[in-house]
């Protein structure tokens, strides 16, 4: 024991609370995460302002989500942009630390792991959720103004679960990035896989499955599911969003799972 | 205390460490030497319970790495290259890493000023030198104030005032009767940093001495003779167990007798001596006798008959 742990105790203790506190430290410290998160919030208002614009003149059919016309849905179309954003965010989370060899300081300070993964999760979350939930706010006022009188308001009915459902995609879309990011440990690899994940499966889907297992299967992939979340109505060939949320969650599960168990097992 | 037991890593087919056991006692600073490939970082790696061996174990104060609770203030360590994220300044580093087991900010300025980054702390990391970095490896190691140093290569790319530095830091700490284990593959700066080493070759343990009996063991002495007579010395030395090789008209290098039989022998012959002088094979040469076939990489020697 040393001088310092003799007199202090139990006090120098590794815990899940100070962990998280050095992965806040962390999460700030990089200019990448602010920048990341600035672009985040600029495309998620930005483009749910521009879409709303176009729909309202009337001049085409525009950036709508899912094809729909229905004013909320038209005003957060900026979640599509958003996901690709902080889907890198959460991939840099852990792979930057593999990339720069960081992850051996990290792993020295941590040896049990996991708490590094479950803090990591819970600063992003933390950080992320809320500000998701501002910019679809913001997203949606500014996007009903501009529709003006064929806008919706916050009262109208499924607004409000849109707009958390749509902040809810958006981090879970980068939470998914994290797992990747910890699953295969490299930047370019975790980016790419995403990225397949969540635009290309869709086109492979539609274009290679048979028609009867597309819209069977269709509904349920990441990128499907998730959006399901945050839409106002039950559209056809989509589910429920409460469904959408569950087949999301298990995704993120099994993803988040499978990263935790290579992360415990494997050599750093 | 390090221990060591049977520790063995393997990679597929090839083995890196092989069922080594050693202990690092407190005290003194231990060197831990090989050839490059001979399979330190790795077993240093294990010890630091980042990677897990195929078999055997590692201890540290009695218990495995991965379950001491507060790490970082039993155990400092820098790992080989880079350990440290490149868009994060110095100073952000050593917070993060305090952060984990609550060691106060006071701290970290005080390790900022003990390895000399005061200047350049809030500087990203990625823009320093290898020297910087390596002060800034050594800063983290010493956040927790650890009873055990585990370095690997830690002079690399530091000036000589930085090399004497570190030097003086590893005595000092063991001095404190604290454990101090340091890798590297350069045998001249063992020779004025450890007492003991460990020495390895293809992830097996060669030795595992004192520096001094290290030397003894790993090479005879032998004893240049310089003579007007030798050809006459050479014929009254020579014998079973005795190699003379001649270097020159009048000197000879003589092993297998002692500096003293050699010249109670020449007295009574009568011979002149103009030198004699026993030759230390250097911590070098000892090594390189030692290691000879334990090289990954050996030159290619003798490929040409």
């Amino acid at each position: 024991m040393t001088t310092l742990t003799a007199t202090h105790g139990g006090e120098l203790r590794v815990t899940q609370a100070r962990v998280i506190k050095s992965e806040w430290i962390k999460f700030w410290s990089l200019r990448s995460t602010t920048v990341t998160l600035i672009a985040s919030v600029l495309l998620f208002v930005g483009i749910g302002l521009l879409a709303a614009q176009i729909s309202g003149d009337g001049s085409g059919t525009g950036a709508r989500r899912n094809g729909s016309t229905n004013p909320i849905d038209i005003s957060l179309a900026g979640v599509n942009f958003a996901q690709l954003v902080l889907g890198t965010l959460g991939v840099l989370l852990m792979s930057g630390e593999y990339g720069t060899g960081m992850i051996r300081s990290t792993l020295a300070a941590v040896p049990r792991r996991l708490p590094v993964l479950w803090a990591k999760i819970a600063v992003f979350t933390g950080v992320v959720f809320p500000l998701m939930l501002v910019a679809g706010l913001v997203a949606f006022l500014g996007g009903q103004a501009i529709i003006g009188d064929a806008g919706a308001s916050l009262g109208d009915p499924g607004a409000w679960r849109a707009i958390v459902g749509s902040a809810a995609y958006v981090t879970g879309a980068g939470l998914l990035g994290l797992a990747l990011g910890a699953l295969l440990r490299s930047t370019p690899a975790a980016i790419s896989t995403f990225f397949g994940v969540m635009f290309l499966l869709e086109g492979v889907v539609q274009l290679l499955l048979p028609s009867s297992w597309r819209d069977t299967v269709g509904p349920y992939l990441p990128s499907q599911a998730g959006s399901a979340m945050g839409a106002v109505a039950e559209q056809s060939g989509s589910l429920a969003p409460w469904a959408g949320l569950a087949v999301f969650l298990a995704y993120l599960v099994v993803l988040t799972g499978a990263a935790g168990y290579r992360l415990k097992r494997e050599d750093a | 205390m390090i221990e060591v037991r049977e520790l063995t890593k393997r990679y597929g087919t090839k083995t890196a460490v092989d069922s080594l056991t050693f202990a690092v006692r407190p005290g003194i600073v231990t060197g831990f030497l090989g050839p490059n490939g001979a399979g330190k970082s790795t077993t240093m790696r294990m010890i630091m319970g980042l990677d897990r061996p195929t078999s055997g174990t590692a201890t540290i104060n009695g218990r495995p790495y991965a379950r001491l609770e507060a790490p970082l203030h039993e155990v400092g360590a820098l790992l080989e290259a880079r350990a440290v994220h490149t868009g994060r300044s110095a100073l952000n580093h050593l917070r993060a890493m305090a952060a984990t087991t609550g060691v106060p900010r006071s701290r970290v300025d005080e390790v900022v000023d003990i390895v000399g980054l005061h200047d350049v702390a809030g500087r990203r990391a990625g823009g320093f030198s290898l020297g910087m970095g390596q002060r800034l490896g050594i800063a983290s190691a010493l956040l927790g104030d650890p009873n055990t140093l585990i370095l690997d290569e830690p002079v690399n790319g530091l000036d000589p005032e930085g090399i004497l530095w570190i030097r003086k830091l590893m005595q000092g700490f063991a001095a404190d009767g604290r454990t101090v284990f340091v890798s590297s593959h350069l045998m001249s700066e063992m020779a004025l940093t450890a007492e003991h080493l460990i020495v390895i070759g293809r992830g097996k343990l060669i030795a595992d001495a004192p520096v001094q009996a290290f030397i003894d063991q790993a090479s005879q002495n032998s004893v240049r003779v310089r003579s007007p007579q030798a050809v006459s010395l050479y014929d009254l030395l020579t014998g079973p167990g005795v190699t003379i090789t001649s270097l020159g008209r009048s000197v000879l290098e003589v092993s297998g007798i002692d500096a003293e039989v050699i010249g109670e022998r020449a007295a009574a012959a009568g011979i002149v001596l103009h030198e004699l002088s026993p030759l230390q094979p250097s911590l070098e040469e000892a090594f390189m006798a030692l290691t000879r076939d334990a090289v990954e990489f050996p030159a290619l020697e003798g490929v040409l008959s």
